[in-house]
């Protein structure tokens, strides 16, 4: 295989392997930050208001490293920069 | 396929160019300052009021509301200030649904000059209200050595911050994209009913961030809130 299809089966492996973990990670982190905010609201009803703004802002938080990963797989996949490098010098 | 509107250029004269992120960016400013503007024409008083005024004044005491429970004390240009960026945010998020319209928040450009505007605040509001010395001893804190962790925690939150808007309003425009491709019936306009909601969430937790952030730089005394 030459070098261009090297790159396109790591890029697009990578962008695989990258969602997947990505993906699995977070999520647990969320769902354990909901369960024990479901809990304490369960336990302290008047506080839900305090509770669901933290609860929102550190999902938030939780979430931007599926976003990252997001982001890095969809430029391995759309706009790899190593794809063009390699492309232009077949190329030219 | 696309990944930001700045590549779809819609005009360009010479080495002028407008691309879709400046011209969806005025649409939105344009759309909210006629709005506002005909409806702040006739404001009353009385106890019955036009019903788009009822309307903005709900908008405009909610996110006071929200701000006051987070910041405290009342700051009158900080609140216009952050209530702009949740407006922005949320309208240009929400009129991504409409076909044809591209989000200007789903560039990295604009996100990143939102997130700067927050970075510049910070230190602004810090000064005004602690003093120079003071604000700038809270970088060296707990000791001098943690200076350059500081700093740099103060620029890669901006730039979290930036690419979390960029990548939630990106994802949802370009997963509706690939569906599109894949299952056209029925399954994407869900996904842009999903788009609707991550959008009004992104921009409250903008917000709520950075007036989280101007917060912790207008505390001096108490231990620096890390987020």
């Amino acid at each position: 295989m030459d070098t261009l299809g090297w790159v396109a089966v790591s890029s697009i492996v990578t962008a695989g392997l990258c969602i997947m973990i990505g993906g699995i990670c977070p999520a647990i982190g969320e769902a354990r930050a909901l369960v024990q905010a479901l809990s304490s609201i369960a336990q302290q009803p008047d506080e839900t208001s305090a509770i669901t703004r933290t609860l929102f802002v550190g999902m938030a938080m939780v979430e931007s490293t599926a976003i990252y990963c997001f982001v890095v797989a969809m430029i391995l996949i759309f706009a790899n920069p190593f794809w063009n490098y390699f492309l232009s010098k077949i190329e030219g | 396929m696309e990944i930001s509107p700045d590549n779809l250029i819609c005009w360009s004269y010479g080495p002028v160019t407008l691309n879709a992120t400046i011209v969806f960016t005025w649409l939105v400013m344009g759309i909210m300052t006629l709005c506002s503007w005909l409806v702040t024409r006739n404001l009353s008083t009385e106890v019955c009021i036009p019903p788009w005024q009822n309307f903005l004044e709900s908008i405009v005491e909610g996110i006071h509301r929200q701000l006051r429970e987070i910041l405290g004390y009342e700051i009158r240009g900080l609140y216009s200030f952050l209530t702009t960026l949740f407006l922005f945010i949320a309208v240009s998020n929400l009129l991504g649904a409409v076909p044809g319209f591209q989000s200007p928040t789903g560039s990295l450009s604009t996100t990143i000059a939102l997130a700067v505007c927050v970075l510049l605040a910070t230190p602004l509001y810090g000064i005004a209200r602690v003093g120079f010395f003071p604000y700038f001893l809270n970088y060296m804190r707990p000791t001098p050595i943690m200076l350059p962790f500081n700093i740099m925690g103060e620029l890669s939150r901006t730039m979290a911050l930036a690419v979390r808007l960029f990548g939630n309003v990106m994802s949802g425009s370009m997963i509706s994209a690939v569906l599109l491709i894949v299952i056209p019936l029925i399954f994407p306009v869900l996904l842009q009913l999903l788009g609707l909601l991550t959008g009004m969430i992104q921009a409250y937790i903008f917000t709520v961030l950075a007036a989280i952030y101007i917060r912790a730089g207008m505390e001096v005394e108490q231990k620096r809130k890390t987020f």
